[in-house]
């Protein structure tokens, strides 16, 4: 079996066990539309440009939702004794990395493009800028979930679980976030790419050394 | 044991000599920085003695903390763990001194307690990750897991600050950059001349030496309370 489908495996498995519990994705959304909804009573009065605001609501909103996902990636494996079994198939524990975290990037991702159109009505955005605010969400969201995912296998093994996870999470993303937040400021203000190349770079960077990073670290985490 | 409890005691004994010497210098020797207006400036600028060392030290902690957590994970050697656990206490200690030093400075020099600048921004965020280190570790019960996750944990948070830094120095900065910089750029920045200099890298070479001392004292401690860790799994699975 090539280890592509090996790790789709993993991500079907994920993918149907959501589907007929559907516990995490609703969950995640209503929290992500709450996020957005207790911003705008909370900035509404002292404000003058909503606009200014937007990006951080959004980015708040997707990391914040996204760590409820990232909890529970591990910890529903773990309560349903399906860790050990997974584990203990016979692939590479990096497909088994790469498909967790794929799968987590997934649900985020799915998330984000969700809450965009609402965010984009509430925020009384322009529509044109929906596809480049997708693109950033999904670059945004390789980045949660590569070290997101790492941190999530590690936090199921300590006493705090889940609340560890943002503790030790929140710190390492800063500059997703800062990046994010950036990106989305521009393409809603409408600026040429060049302004905002580099922070586009940067985001590009952290993904793919943070998720090469937490894929050879991944064996560490999981070996017993 | 007698013997390396005298070389510990002359160890500390000759460290705090240094230290005091430091102060001795940097408050009393060392010239007055020529280009800065105010007395509160001039006076204030005397930090930089002990500032800079301090998270050169801070620095040095998490540098050895992450190659002690790669040398653990290659190894599985206790004792790599003790020092990584060791070294981020130290440096954590030293972190919390800097930003707090930093920011009684920043009062009379930048007229603010804090402000959102690269350096303090990132010192801020390494603070954080390393005080989610510690309760990473008080959360875990198996030594060895412990050992592992922590020393997961301190290299990647350790190649992150360069990241972060990066980034948020993509926003304006006002920290002085007095090393490796013409007469010192920023507010409250300042020419080095000799004096300043030799009193620095005095200054510099005793808080090393204190880091060394501290490390030593802390792992003490942790090669002690591992060995407790031991005798109490014997005495249980006996």
């Amino acid at each position: 079996m090539h280890p592509l489908r090996k790790i789709l495996a993993i991500v079907a498995k994920d993918l149907a066990a959501e589907l007929r519990t559907r516990e995490m994705l609703g969950a995640m959304f209503v929290f992500a539309l709450l996020v957005i909804l207790i911003f705008n009573f909370a900035f509404e009065l002292r404000a003058e440009n909503q606009r200014t605001l937007a990006p951080g609501v959004l980015w708040v909103a997707i990391t914040f939702s996204g760590m409820l996902g990232l909890s529970r990636s591990f910890i529903r494996e773990k309560d349903r004794g399906s860790l050990e079994g997974l584990l203990l198939a016979p692939v590479d524990r990096g497909v088994i990395f790469l498909g967790k975290m794929l799968g987590n990037a997934l649900f985020i991702a799915v998330i984000a493009l969700i809450i965009l159109p609402v965010f984009v009505i509430l925020f009384n955005l322009s529509a044109a800028v929906m596809p480049q605010l997708a693109t950033i969400a999904v670059l945004g969201t390789i980045g949660l979930s590569g070290v997101g995912t790492l941190f999530s296998a590690m936090a199921v093994h300590t006493r705090a679980r889940e609340i560890l996870l943002p503790v030790l999470l929140f710190p390492l993303i800063v500059p997703v976030i800062l990046s994010a937040v950036k990106l989305s400021a521009a393409a809603i203000d409408n600026l040429p790419f060049a302004e905002a190349q580099q922070w586009f770079s940067l985001l590009v960077v952290f993904d793919i050394v943070f998720a090469v990073l937490s894929f050879l670290f991944f064996d560490y985490v999981v070996e017993e | 044991m007698k013997h390396p409890m005298d070389l510990m005691m002359g160890l500390l004994i000759v460290t705090g000599l240094l230290m005091v010497s430091a102060i001795v210098l940097a408050l009393g020797i060392a010239p007055d920085a020529v280009n800065l207006a105010t007395p509160t400036e001039r006076f204030a600028q005397r930090i930089f003695y002990f500032h800079v060392p301090n998270w050169w030290v801070g620095f040095l902690a998490y540098l050895v903390a992450a190659v002690a957590g790669a040398l653990y994970l290659i190894s599985r050697q206790e004792r790599w763990d003790a020092i990584g656990v060791s070294s981020i206490e130290v440096g954590l200690t030293f972190n919390t001194i800097g930003l707090v030093s930093g920011s009684i400075w920043a009062k009379p020099t930048w007229n603010t307690w804090w402000t959102w600048e690269p350096r303090l921004t990132t010192a801020a965020i390494g603070w954080l990750m390393y005080v989610g280190y510690l309760m990473l570790r008080s959360a875990i019960e198996n030594p060895q897991r412990r050992a592992r996750f922590a020393a997961v944990f301190s290299i990647l948070a350790f190649l992150d600050v360069p990241i972060i830094f990066l980034a948020i120095r993509w926003w304006r900065t006002i920290h002085p950059v007095v090393i490796g910089s013409e007469g010192g750029q920023g507010v409250g920045g300042f020419a080095l001349g000799p004096t300043i200099q030799l009193v620095f890298f005095f200054c510099l070479g005793a808080f090393t030496l204190l880091y060394v001392t501290l490390m030593l004292v802390r792992l003490r401690t942790e090669f002690l309370s591992q060995r407790v860790e031991r005798l109490r799994q014997h005495l249980m699975f006996r």
